[in-house]
């Protein structure tokens, strides 16, 4: 019987309290926190079907479906997951979670802090890959998982199934680590760091204390939104899209700073939609969170000896076109492993889509991940 | 450069192949080489090709597979990390040979290479007949064919006694994959070598 391929259709979010203090890798504590969350699909009875599904830079816990409220608003990775989609809903159950710091629910700066009963802001911890990897573990407890079938993730979301693999190997089984790169290069952080200072220079930013002044640094925001969406982007996708075409095509050259150019056009209409959801704060510690992450640090830089402990099987996958985290950083990630001599595939996608690839449904990188994750025993 | 079920050489080279030993396989293909060597000698190891139709279907086959050419692909493993490296039917398309017996003996404890013999009489007789050979072994009409590289078993013997590579081991099929047991380099269609470093 074939599956007819779809969407999981209507989808509702949850939330976890967990009152544990958790310790940060800073050395901060962060009292309490909160979790929104969401499945798809059905737990079996011996709990041994689940798929952490973790986010990147700007995503959420809502990652396939829509609401019934919402009906236009569609996960951001919903053509991944679904009956008879690579993240088969039919055999697997799917956990999407907005990670600790984020502001789609989840405890984050926008948050109450319990201490002054107004908003953290800029006095939210700095959290990292690894702290998020501890509250998504406690999320695993609260659903009773014990041992994800696997953890996938793009980005800064494959960080976080790198981290999984290493930090905690008996509850991860699978690891599918998706244009992802094991450590930032100086050019990656000064790309961040740019975007950092938009925000953290916008005189409506007020030290990360906005909240009560009741207005958001949207122009900085905006700007570094922009700066990363060229960075998730490759030149030759830029120039097939837009090209050197002008908004106003029969008025030619207007010799002046307006919006000319349709790539101009595009890029402020990304950063303006951006600017109008997402937090400053979040933004800022998301970004933080990606220049710290370096597993081997700890091991002297050794990355292989870092990615030792993990039992998982890796799937590691790269897009041809993604100069943000290229095939070569990948293949970092499969180097070190292949000389613990763990278990790892890679495939290097052919694509035209840079950075943002992951994210798309390209036949033969959804081709990869549904063989892969057919032979994931449950 | 990808395997077919059943090929000949693969008895061979399973053959070679102790429980529990470490294999890797360039030009993968499929996996089924691997898959064969897994299942009924308890090997492990890993498979290299280029090619995404062959990546896909060695992930389906449950194999580990890294995608890449044959220079990424060795340049990630580290000296002496496998008792076997594997490059079936392959060494024919590849412009730096001496390159790559280095490299699979940097990184494996012997060396299995297969290569069609174009030594092998039929060879011979088209050549001689004025046209360039097209066979089971060598399926390609001279225009459109991956090979670059067209030797005989003497020639790559030759190769080995430079290289100072020893011989461990050979065998030698015709067309039907059936044993060559004498006169290997005019009567064999596809030779097995099983070398190491002399």
């Amino acid at each position: 019987m074939k599956t007819k391929v779809s969407s999981v259709g209507t989808v509702a979010a949850q939330s976890a309290r967990f009152d544990t203090p958790l310790a940060l890798k800073s050395g901060a504590v962060l009292p309490a926190c909160e979790l929104v969350f969401e499945t798809y699909g059905t737990l079996n009875a011996a709990k041994s079907n689940a798929i952490l599904v973790c986010h990147a830079l700007s995503g959420h816990h809502h990652v396939a479906g829509t609401y019934a409220d919402q009906p236009k608003n569609l996960g951001w990775w919903d053509n991944l997951i679904g009956p008879g989609r690579p993240l088969d809903t039919g055999r697997f159950f799917v956990v999407g979670v907005n990670n600790l710091g984020g502001c789609h629910g989840s405890t984050g700066p926008s948050s109450n802090n319990p201490a002054t009963g107004k908003p953290w802001g800029a006095d939210f911890p700095v959290v990292t890959v690894e702290d998020w990897v501890q509250a998504q573990a406690r999320l695993a407890d609260h659903l009773g998982i014990d041992a994800w079938a696997a953890v996938i993730g793009g980005s800064l979301g494959g960080m976080q199934a790198m981290q999984w693999a290493i930090d905690l190997p008996q509850r991860i089984r699978h690891a599918l680590v998706i244009a992802a790169a094991p450590k930032l290069t100086a050019q990656n952080i000064a790309f961040n760091d740019v975007a950092r200072q938009a925000i953290l220079t916008d005189p409506d930013f007020h030290g990360g204390h906005f909240y009560e002044h009741q207005t958001t640094p949207q122009r900085g925001l905006r700007l570094a939104r922009m700066l990363g969406h060229i960075t998730y982007l490759s030149d030759d996708q830029m120039g097939e899209k837009f090209g050197r075409a002008l908004r106003n095509k029969e008025g030619g050259l207007g010799y002046g700073y307006g919006v000319e150019f349709e790539v101009e056009s595009y890029l402020r209409s990304q950063g303006d939609k951006f600017a109008g959801y997402f937090d400053a704060n979040t933004y800022l510690l998301m970004t933080k969170s990606l220049d710290y992450f370096d597993p081997a640090h700890r091991c002297g830089g050794d990355l292989a000896a870092a990615l030792k402990p993990a039992l998982a099987k890796f799937l590691v996958i790269s897009f041809t076109t993604d100069w943000r985290f290229a095939p070569a950083r990948s293949r970092e990630i499969v180097n070190a492993l292949l000389k613990n001599d763990q278990n790892v595939s890679y495939a290097e996608i052919a694509s035209d889509y840079g950075h943002d690839s992951f994210l798309l449904e390209g036949a033969h990188y959804h081709a990869v991940l549904s063989a892969y994750l057919k032979r994931v025993k449950l | 450069m990808s395997h077919r079920l059943g090929r000949p050489d693969f008895e061979v080279i399973a053959g070679w192949v102790q429980p529990g030993e470490r294999v890797l396989d360039l030009g993968c293909g499929d996996g089924a080489l691997l898959k064969l060597l897994i299942e009924t000698r308890g090997a492990r190891g890993y498979g290299v090709d280029i090619d995404d139709a062959n990546v896909l279907a060695a992930i389906n086959n449950g194999i580990n597979v890294i995608q890449g050419n044959l220079d990424t692909g060795l340049a990630g493993f580290v000296d002496g990390a496998f008792d076997h490296v594997v490059l079936s039917r392959t060494l024919q398309t590849v412009r730096h040979t001496q390159e790559i017996l280095t490299a699979m003996l940097r990184v494996g404890r012997e060396a299995v290479v297969s290569f069609p013999n174009f030594g092998y009489w039929k060879n011979r007789a088209a050549v001689l007949n004025g046209r360039m050979p097209v066979s089971d072994d060598l399926p390609y009409a001279w225009y459109d064919t991956p090979n670059v590289r067209f030797f005989t078993m003497l020639d790559f013997e030759a190769l080995c006694a430079e290289m100072n590579i020893r011989v461990r081991e050979r065998q030698v099929l015709d067309e039907q994959g059936q044993l060559v047991i004498e006169e290997h380099n005019f009567l064999g269609s596809l030779a097995v070598y099983r070398i190491t470093k002399g």
